[in-house]
């Protein structure tokens, strides 16, 4: 999936200062054409400076913006081929629907007619009734407001889309259907989209590409698949919903000592020669064992409790102070009972060696 | 919260509203129905109780109080128009440009209200009259010799402009306070110059504030008497001026009351029309 295509948007070491506050620390990305590039990180890691400087919001303290190889640092917002639909939508409370997504193009002088076609032909495409033209954006539901902030943006037809944050105000189901139905706009539309979240699991349903932010630096840039299947670091595996993490030191001859739980276990092959670092295991790799099993990654503990997640059953696993999270099919699950002690264990080979940070 | 017609709350919420009614009857209809009545007393007398006449409006009709009722209304409305000149980009700069000086500039506009407004005017008299504060510091130090504006329609509406200002500026300043920041963001970036943006968000969603400030300051200023008096130096009399003299000078109670009953029409009428024409839901998309 990782796009072959020309730079539309390059960042050369960008860098935004709020007095003795660095919001964004050093970037610099390269966002490929027609790509959806998703930007995630906590609160406060500066993803939302970035995304404003990026649409001519916010000026940068120092660095470039290069859109197609030109410098575009100095262009006003209204001056740039891109839009931003606002995490609180900003959709303009004394117009109607119909002006709302009219408003770009009555701006650049579009006659009525022509305006009032797009504007219906946009309805259209996202599924509003043609007869929420008329309609007061006030009296649109959560999920119709998306719709029109999408439409408004679109009708400026931009070159780059960007999203900040706009579906964290959406409860969960309507949520997960209008991931999808970015993600089928993005391919009909075959635009660049540029989306910031908190979320990875969002990240993830969505994008092309993801890049990770913890105050101010991309901590790691990859696809969907890299970013889950090989972490670089403690804070992007934890990241992704429930991790086992092990604190560990090299033992020598591609072992691990793991002092909290006593333990010495096989580490991944190819893994970074490092003297200390974490032991990433997903909890869909961490196996029961039975007494006969023998696996090099093994651990004694209780069986604390059991949480169903609709396909899936996640148990808890307390190995001495340190709580394991193991999740199995609901056709797989564990038979036996609460309290019951438990091997547990894993194949070297999924488990994952990241450094200290 | 239930919404049937005869809910208990809603049964207790009449019921604890009725001192607050009771007050309202005794403090605010009572006088009203009061000076409506006497409008219709017979001219020259002193009490309620005699048979109704339209004597009172007869006189005001045949007679010259209209030049009054123009003078007052012309001097509002240009009251109220000076001021939205004046306070809109003051209003601005107090909530966009300032920044922390806001608050001081904020306190600035109002300290003056904690002095009484006739001392206020007769400072105004002291800075504009013939060698005072003005003409006398420009007669002594640069020699140049000036008419003095006191006295005149300028000084009436200086005075009206300057103490009615802070009830324009505030409903002002909080109607650009309210528009958020990210639509005015959001148009911008849909392709508005700052122009647009002003004129397609900005000021339709401010508007409430705008109209708010100006109704007040056409009431107040309708109602104004000590400006024409004491910078006009009585050479415009306003209806209040007019109303003032019927009920102390003249000692014809009925006469004033008519007048004062012609201008609360007058008042009544353009606010409720101003509002319906500017529905302030309307404008914010509410209904």
């Amino acid at each position: 999936m990782t796009p072959n295509r020309p730079a539309i948007l390059t960042l050369k070491a960008l860098r935004k200062d709020f007095g003795a506050f660095t919001a964004v620390d050093g970037i610099d990305l390269t966002i490929a054409e027609a790509e959806f590039f998703t930007i995630v990180g906590p609160s406060g890691s500066g993803k939302t400076t970035l995304i404003r400087m990026m649409a001519g919001m916010e000026a940068p303290t120092s660095g470039d913006i290069l859109l197609r190889q030109t410098r575009i640092n100095d262009v006003p917002a209204n001056k740039r081929p891109t839009c931003m639909v606002f995490q609180s939508l900003a959709l303009f409370p004394h117009r109607s629907v119909g002006e709302n997504i009219e408003f770009a193009m009555k701006i650049r002088g579009v006659e009525p007619a022509k305006r009032k076609a797009r504007a219906l032909e946009l309805l259209r495409q996202l599924s509003l009734p043609a007869s929420y033209y008329a309609k007061s954006v006030q009296k649109c539901s959560g999920g119709e407001r998306q719709r029109v902030a999408l439409a408004r943006a679109l009708a400026y037809n931009p070159e780059i889309l960007f999203f900040d944050e706009p579906l964290s105000a959406i409860d969960y189901k309507l949520r997960k259907a209008l991931e999808k139905e970015l993600k089928d706009i993005h391919r009909e539309t075959g635009k660049t989209f540029v989306y910031i979240t908190h979320s990875l699991e969002e990240a993830m349903v969505m994008s092309d590409r993801i890049g990770v932010m913890r105050e101010g630096k991309l901590v790691q840039v990859g696809t969907p698949n890299e970013i889950y299947s090989s972490p670089r670091s403690k804070f992007v595996s934890e990241f992704m919903g429930d991790v086992n993490v092990i604190p560990v030191k090299s033992a020598g001859n591609g072992y691990l000592l793991a002092p909290s739980l006593e333990a010495k276990f096989t580490a991944p092959a190819g893994a970074p020669q490092i003297e200390s670092g974490h032991l990433v295991i997903r909890p869909e790799y961490v196996r029961f064992l039975g007494k006969a099993d023998e696996a090099a990654n093994s651990l004694s503990g209780r069986l604390y409790n059991e949480y169903a997640l609709g396909s899936r059953i996640q148990y808890q696993v307390r190995v001495g102070d340190q709580v394991f999270v193991v999740e199995k099919l609901r056709q797989q699950a564990y038979s036996g009972k609460l309290d019951d002690q438990v091997l547990i264990g894993w194949d070297p080979q999924h488990s994952i060696l990241v450094g200290e940070e | 919260m239930i919404l049937g017609s005869s809910s208990m709350a809603e049964k207790d919420g009449r019921r604890t509203a009725i001192p607050l009614l009771l007050l309202l009857a005794v403090g605010f209809a009572a006088p009203l129905i009061a000076v409506t009545i006497f409008s219709f007393m017979p001219p020259r007398t002193f009490s309620l109780l005699q048979a109704p006449t339209l004597e009172n409006y007869n006189t005001i009709f045949t007679g010259t109080s209209y030049i009054s009722f123009l003078w007052s209304v012309v001097l509002a409305v240009a009251t109220v128009v000076l001021l939205a000149l004046i306070c809109y980009p003051v209003a601005y700069g107090l909530v966009h440009v300032f920044g922390r000086w806001s608050t001081l500039l904020l306190l600035l506009f109002t300290i003056p209200l904690f002095v009484s407004e006739n001392i206020r005017l007769y400072g105004w008299v002291l800075f504009f009259i013939k060698n005072g504060v003005l003409l006398g510091t420009m007669k002594s130090l640069f020699g140049i010799e000036m008419e003095s504006i006191l006295f005149t329609l300028g000084a009436i509406l200086l005075g009206m402009v300057y103490v009615y200002l802070p009830f324009m500026l505030f409903p002002m300043t909080l109607g650009i306070a309210m528009v958020p920041n990210d639509t005015r963001e959001a148009a911008r970036d849909l392709g508005a110059s700052r122009w647009q943006v002003f004129r397609e968000v900005e000021l339709p969603l401010s508007m409430p504030g705008i109209l708010i400030g100006c109704l007040l300051t056409f009431v107040l200023a309708v109602g104004a008497i000590a400006e024409a008096k004491i910078l006009g130096g009585q050479r415009i009399i306003p209806i209040t001026h007019d109303i003032e003299i019927a009920f102390t000078y003249s000692q014809n109670w009925p006469l004033g009351a008519a007048l004062a009953v012609l201008l609360m029409l007058l008042v009544g009428v353009l606010v409720i029309v101003v509002l319906r024409r500017f529905d302030l839901d309307q404008i914010l998309g509410r209904r």
